[in-house]
């Protein structure tokens, strides 16, 4: 026969996003390109109070512009809640809690008519007294904002470890500070959008933005009185999430109360200012944080209380301590660890789940504190860290177990690659001279799941493997696109197992009345929980072809393989078969004909949180130390950072383009994080709600990046491979600020360092500096 | 207000077009044309993912009238591509991962296309300046100018 077909691999290769070369030339339709026949559009009227009595609703005006076929008010629904503790109808009725609030949604022919409409909406107000500051909410006497929820307290978590006390007596420095970290948002370029549309049986299809289809229609039903199997998922292609579509949020229920009453699809959108304005917020902190160390370098105990501002009703930013005490009570050897927190309702926006879920929070008081730390003692912040690295085998308070552990060989090699301690000890003796610019370096480190997290009853997901005729393979996974590209790793994988080209390959993700049960998208665990979902369904497969193989040429199974479309002898690659030809005498076999169709579902080894939030959520974990080099224009306070350098425990490397893609993409959301991104609420007013004032990084900031991957294959992983897409927003942030505090002595426990905040604070330090002498 | 006919040639071919004095180039292209690649954003030309080329110079096609468009030349990201191959700036961006979303694409693409008509080969800060108007919020631009850069190279 022909050729031997030598073994090769794809895994680390770079594979280009099957679904990229459609966005290139436009012609890839996003839900917000959507139109069905006889659509209709839909816009929603806002509170413009932060709270008040809603005393009327005048739609007759409204009613009467020519084209407008439905408006809904909150009498018009069940006014059963959406989010997380399910405090939030859809439409508000009587009380408004916050500028964001929804009161009327109006459907009609076209967006002109609309806009009208909602202009021509009358509604008469009565200002209540509104709280902004959580601390007021809780204090006695303050406005209760929700019936069942006296104090104004939403959710809190409480995790004890040890005895923080005698810890305390045991230190010789103990740190006490207040960080307040701040309020950011996702920025998704495609606008909220969604289109509900009913078929005559009266089963709903939803098109919409969710990253988790099938918790979303268990999620979505109740606000709507419909039973959970009557809604169907349809996720066309979105511009952007990040986390910003994990929860329902009230739009999208609204949207299906107007498609209900006119009997039409309706197409309800968001204005880029509804996106900044009305959309989930990453969630704001005030963290009261102390911390002990001995004189010898050793952490002695960590003890932090977090109050967070709720907002007017609750998403998932008010879960994110979870994750905060993870790291807080996690990360490095903390041996007593206390974290308490309160989220308290206010008449604010409220947050949601955001790329790095609360670590780029914790992570930003944590991995300062460390440096404040090493200060403390005279060490230098790379020896301190060193020695209070975890290794292998340690397990954390919460028992995040660190079977693997690349902490310390992160710092070392990023240490070394940037020549860190020479380049510090330079810069901090340059501080005091004279010279308008000062260079600082800055080093940062986090750890976060890295195998899922076990938060909800299942971390699973499940894959569906058909082969045709031809050897080309349809794969089915649960696991959402939203421009991650798990579409091309996926491709990767299976071709990997199956030895047929990429090309051969055909996902189907984007139905949930066709892909098995995922979780979502979230918590970096798509290639980890997918990844492996899909090896085990495509090794189902290659094993069925082998058998096959073997039957039909009296090789056995074991030394078979399957290489470049044919099934080919494991020592020598001399190509016994072709696949697809085997695939068809398997399927026109007459009585014993068999299609290779299989499937798997993944749940990973970890364990859900139990009593005093202790349990192995994940089945990996993972390590990152960056380090960032920036120079201080001390005139203007503008931070310019120069270069990130980022090292990663990633398990190993799939999708070489992918995986580099999403550091560079999640360092960008770090970077604005840690130096321009910020909302301007006043009032509970968003006052920024645009591109020009909300400042986003473009492209003359973007820093020089350079990557050094720790690869050990994780034993869980596919391929080896760990979740890798948050700890790049989770580090920059406390990197630049340390290297802030390299270049010029002054800290920020105030992110971000804008030019006005850096300027402000070297003009003080000058002040003081002159009234001392 | 009536409409106002308007004549205009779009990727290469001539097109009647009845448009409201107030209807932008962006929404004309996307409602009345069926050109959906130029992507609405923010709308007030801080974004650039509705790029396109007007008579060889790019514009936000959110801030321009449609009227003003009678008896001139529009280029969108569905008129590059001149075979069944994707035009070189468009492969350029599949094979060097500059998309994720893909939302901002459209308009990267456009400015792209303008940028290397200008420039030719461009400096790395000509690509920096030159791509500033258009946010990505996903890739951190590095791919992107590596893109710019192998499209460049021809």
């Amino acid at each position: 026969m022909s050729e031997a077909i030598e073994k090769t691999t794809l895994i680390g290769k770079s594979i280009t996003k099957p679904d990229a070369p459609d966005k290139s030339n436009g012609r890839t339709r996003y839900i917000n390109d959507m139109v069905l026949p006889r659509m209709l559009v839909a816009k929603i009227k806002r509170s413009d109070r932060a709270h008040a009595k809603v005393l009327s609703i005048d739609t007759s005006k409204a009613a009467a512009v020519p084209g407008i076929q439905a408006i809904v008010t909150a009498d018009d629904t069940p006014m059963v809640g959406v989010g997380v503790t399910k405090d939030n109808p859809p439409l508000k009725k009587d009380i408004v809690l916050s500028m964001r609030d929804e009161l009327v949604a109006v459907a009609g022919e076209t967006e002109e008519a609309v806009d009208k409409a909602l202009a021509l909406i009358e509604i008469e107000y009565e200002d209540l007294p509104a709280i902004f500051d959580p601390a007021e909410a809780l204090e006695e006497g303050a406005h209760q904002m929700h019936d069942d929820k006296p104090g104004n307290l939403s959710l809190g978590y409480q995790t004890v470890h040890g005895d923080i006390k005698q810890a305390e007596k045991n230190s010789d420095h103990v740190l006490d500070e207040v960080y307040d970290v701040h309020y950011v948002t996702h920025v998704c370029m495609g606008p909220g959008c969604v289109i509900a549309d009913f078929d005559t049986h009266g089963k709903l299809t939803m098109y919409t933005q969710t990253q988790y289809p099938y918790n979303y229609k268990m999620d979505l039903a109740p606000s709507l009185g419909m039973h959970p199997g009557d809604i169907r998922v349809i996720q066309p292609p979105v511009g952007g999430a990040f986390g910003s579509k994990l929860d329902v949020y009230p739009f999208e229920p609204i949207a299906v109360f107007l498609a209900k009453k006119t009997r039409r699809p309706v197409k309800l959108f968001f204005s880029r200012e509804e996106e900044f304005s009305a959309s989930p917020t990453r969630q704001p902190a005030r963290f009261h944080i102390r911390a002990g160390v001995k004189n010898d370098g050793t952490l002695t105990f960590r003890d932090v209380d977090a109050l967070l501002n709720n907002g007017s009703h609750t998403s998932w930013g008010a879960t994110t301590p979870f994750v905060m005490m993870r790291t807080f009570t996690g990360h490095f050897r903390v041996p007593d660890v206390e974290f308490r927190s309160r989220a308290a309702y206010t008449n604010m926006p409220y947050a949601g789940s955001f790329r790095g879920y609360g670590n780029v929070q914790a992570t930003y008081v944590t991995a300062t504190v460390m440096d404040k730390l090493a200060e403390a003692v005279n060490m230098d912040p790379i020896s301190f860290r060193l020695m209070n690295a975890q290794k292998a085998g340690e397990v954390t308070p919460q028992n995040s177990k660190l079977e693997e552990c690349f902490l310390g060989e992160c710092i070392e090699t990023v240490a070394e690659k940037t020549n860190f301690l020479e380049q510090y000890n330079a810069f901090k003796a340059e501080q005091d001279s004279p010279g308008r610019y000062k260079k600082g370096i800055g080093i940062a480190t986090s750890f976060h799941n890295a195998g899922g997290a076990k938060i909800h009853k299942s971390d699973g997901c499940g894959t569906v493997i058909m082969l045709d005729d031809y050897a080309r393979a349809t794969v089915i996974t649960g696991a959402s696109e939203i421009g991650q590209g798990i579409d091309a790793v996926l491709t990767q994988i299976v071709a990997e197992e199956l030895g047929i080209p990429t090309e051969s390959i055909t996902l189907v993700n984007n139905d949930s009345a066709i892909g098995p049960w995922d979780v979502g998208v979230h918590a970096s665990r798509t290639t980890f929980i997918a990844g492996n979902s899909a090896k085990r369904a495509a090794r189902k497969a290659r094993d069925q072809i082998l058998d096959a193989a073997a039957q039909r040429s009296n090789v056995a199974a074991e030394e078979l393989d399957l290489r470049g479309g044919s099934v080919v002898q494991n020592d020598n690659g001399v190509p016994v078969m072709k696949i697809d030809s085997l695939l068809r005498k398997m399927h026109f076999a007459g009585e014993d004909a068999e299609l290779v169709i299989t499937h798997d579902y993944y749940e990973p080894p970890s364990e859900p949180e139990g009593d005093n939030h202790v349990g192995d959520i994940s089945a990996a974990y993972s390590h990152g130390a960056y380090v960032a080099e920036v120079t201080v224009d001390t005139w203007t306070g503008v931070v310019k950072l120069n270069k990130m350098t980022a090292v990663q425990d990633v398990g190993r490397v799939v999708n070489k383009l992918g995986i580099e893609g999403q550091m560079e993409g999640g360092i960008a959301f770090g970077i604005g994080y840690g130096l321009t991104e910020e909302m301007i609420i006043e009032d509970g007013e968003v006052k920024n709600p645009n591109f020009r004032d909300y400042k986003v990084m473009t492209a003359p900031e973007a820093p020089e990046l350079e990557f050094h991957f720790i690869e050990n294959d994780d034993p869980d992983g596919p391929f080896g491979a760990k979740g890798i897409a948050e700890l790049p927003t989770i580090i920059p942030a406390p990197a630049i600020a340390n290297a802030v505090y390299n270049a010029i002595g002054i800290r920020f426990n105030n992110p971000p360092l804008t030019p006005e905040k850096v300027a402000r604070a070297i003009v003080e330090k000058q002040a003081a500096k002159v009234a001392a002498e | 207000m009536s409409e106002v006919n308007i004549t205009l040639t779009v990727n290469g071919e001539k097109r009647h077009v009845s448009v409201a004095p107030g209807l932008s180039v962006l929404n004309m292209l996307r409602d009345k044309l069926d050109l959906t690649g130029a992507k609405l954003v923010c709308g007030e030309g801080e974004c650039g993912a509705c790029t396109v080329i007007v008579d060889g110079t790019s514009v936000n096609s959110c801030l321009m009238y449609a009227v003003e468009l009678d008896g001139r030349e529009v280029t969108t990201v569905e008129g590059l591509q001149t075979s069944e191959k994707l035009d070189p700036v468009q492969q350029a961006f599949v094979d060097k991962g500059a998309i994720q979303c893909g939302y901002c694409t459209p308009g990267m693409v456009m400015q792209t296309t303008h940028l290397l008509k200008q420039t030719g080969k461009p400096t790395e800060e000509q690509i920096r300046r030159g791509l500033e108007g258009n946010v990505c919020r996903c890739t951190g631009y590095t791919k992107i100018f590596e893109a710019v850069n192998q499209a460049a190279e021809g």
